[in-house]
């Protein structure tokens, strides 16, 4: 459920590490609390997120979220599959799911973001 | 938090469970679209046994709510349904319901809204004073299911002794189901054809698993609430709190056809017929978000960068692919065509009014 080479938000983000750049997309958690997902609205690439920062939202037929930023970064790219199947979202939230590519900014960052375990840990705090 | 009898079979099936009008009850199974859509293309089950069940019963139960209701009661004969309100003095919204007719003239069920069981049952134990009837709250005692969709009857029908085939919509009749006691009326909340499933006994999971086991191999699926509300919204089904309430009247929501002025006196009849005559200045209406969004309930309206109201329904209707609503509108401003706009966070939607209802079923 939780993809052990991944960093976590507390706000249900994911973020891979690919060299320089990373990853970003909502977990399983996230997807299943938005249900079906209708509207991935995210933003243009070449735009310089901070860490935090609104990155874009995700819009179920429930519900809106906000999607934060979990590092800084450049946006190099989103992935353009979303606006003809938002559903993937749904469906693969750590593959086929993910929404936008980073140039990162300060590495350091990461160490600020949870590993897996610790995020699952979170998520039974969650529960109760 | 109240519980159905039905609670530990959606726990089982994997709802998501939320809490609604103090009950816990399941929103989503699968997910609200493949939901919705086996309601309009095969056939979805409902757990709706928040919903609330009032008796009127006395030699005066069709007088009192002849007195208490806008519509006709006495076109009822046993076993007829009819959709009608409980009106204020202003002529708005106590709440909205349906009116089971068990005998001429002295005893009714009042099919009312989970949020308002407590409120109506003061209010018509209140009104109906006068009158010489008793007023029971039955609520708690029933469990209510509904079976929804193209396939209902044809999955219903192996499971029961009555005629579906002689059951017309907006009418009932008793009989069992998987051998159980019910009362069984051809009435729903998705604007498709199905039935209505209302028992006593203790134990509904024996209907509710009866009628999973005919109907899953053709497609059935247990439906939440959510998809309950986008169903509802694309037949523009009223829901009280979000449509209508004590601060609209019956003829803003555009309900005349509920409203019989010429059957005589009604709690909230004179207001009515003044804003009848006055004319109405604002109305319920229909309509799609022509730019890419949705509105959700409480998303202010503008016209001419002015707000006017705020959204009282607003989602994507799974089945017409796109974002629908409602809301009230000037009445210079509801005619088919007319565009407005939606605030949507730090955006404005453009949206237009349409015929509604949104959807409607071919009827065979």
């Amino acid at each position: 459920m939780y993809p052990a080479n991944l960093y976590y938000t507390k706000d249900h983000e994911w973020l891979k590490v690919e060299g320089e750049e990373a990853v970003v997309g909502i977990t399983d958690f996230a997807q299943q609390q938005l249900g079906d997902i209708i509207y991935a609205e995210l933003p243009p690439a070449g735009k310089d997120l901070e860490a935090h920062q609104v990155l874009g939202s995700l819009e179920s037929v429930k519900s809106v979220s906000d999607i934060y930023c979990p590092v800084s970064g450049e946006v190099l790219g989103v992935n353009s599959e979303l606006s003809q199947a938002p559903d993937l979202i749904n469906k693969d939230p750590y593959g086929q799911g993910w929404l936008v590519r980073l140039k990162l900014k300060d590495k350091a960052e990461l160490d600020a973001l949870m590993k897996a375990a610790d995020y699952e840990k979170y998520l039974e705090g969650l529960e109760h | 938090m109240k519980k159905t009898r039905l609670n530990a079979v959606h726990k089982e099936a994997g709802a998501r469970m939320v809490e609604f009008a103090g009950f816990e009850m399941p929103i989503e199974y699968k997910g609200i679209i493949d939901e919705h859509l086996a309601v309009r293309t095969k056939a979805g089950l409902f757990d709706v046994s928040h919903m609330g069940e009032i008796i009127v019963e006395g030699p005066e139960a069709l007088a009192c709510l002849q007195y208490l209701t806008p519509n006709d009661v006495a076109k009822l004969s046993s076993g007829k349904i009819q959709y009608t309100a409980l009106t204020t003095s202003q002529g708005t919204f106590v709440d909205d319901l349906l009116i089971y007719c068990l005998s001429v003239p002295d005893k009714y069920l009042l099919v009312v809204n989970a949020a308002n069981i407590d409120k109506d049952f003061a209010w018509v134990k209140e009104k109906a004073t006068p009158f010489r009837v008793e007023v029971f709250n039955r609520s708690d005692e029933h469990s209510q299911l509904a079976l929804q969709g193209p396939l209902a009857r044809e999955i219903l029908q192996p499971l029961t002794d009555i005629d579906l085939s002689q059951m017309k919509p907006f009418t009932f009749a008793f009989g069992q189901v998987a051998s159980i006691e019910c009362l069984v009326s051809r009435t729903g909340y998705t604007g498709e054809d199905g039935f209505e499933i209302y028992t006593l006994a203790e134990n509904p999971e024996i209907i509710w698993k009866a009628i999973m086991a005919e109907g899953e191999p053709k497609g059935l699926l247990p439906v939440g609430l959510g998809a309950r509300d986008t169903l509802r919204l694309e037949a523009k089904l009223m829901l009280y709190g979000n449509d209508i309430s004590d601060k609209t009247t019956v003829l803003e929501a555009d309900l005349k056809w509920i409203v019989k002025f010429q059957k005589g006196d009604f709690i909230g009849k004179a207001a009515l017929e003044k804003q009848e005559q006055e004319g109405l200045r604002r109305k319920l209406i229909g309509f799609e978000v022509i730019d890419k969004g949705i509105a959700r309930p409480h998303y202010p309206v503008f016209i001419k960068g002015e707000q006017v109201s705020e959204i009282s329904s607003g989602t994507f209707a799974p089945y017409l692919k796109k974002a629908i609503g409602l809301t009230y509108l000037p009445v210079e401003h509801t005619e088919i065509g007319t565009e407005f706009e939606i605030g949507v966070r730090d955006r404005k939607l453009k949206a237009r009014v349409v015929p509604t209802p949104f959807y409607k079923r071919e009827k065979k």
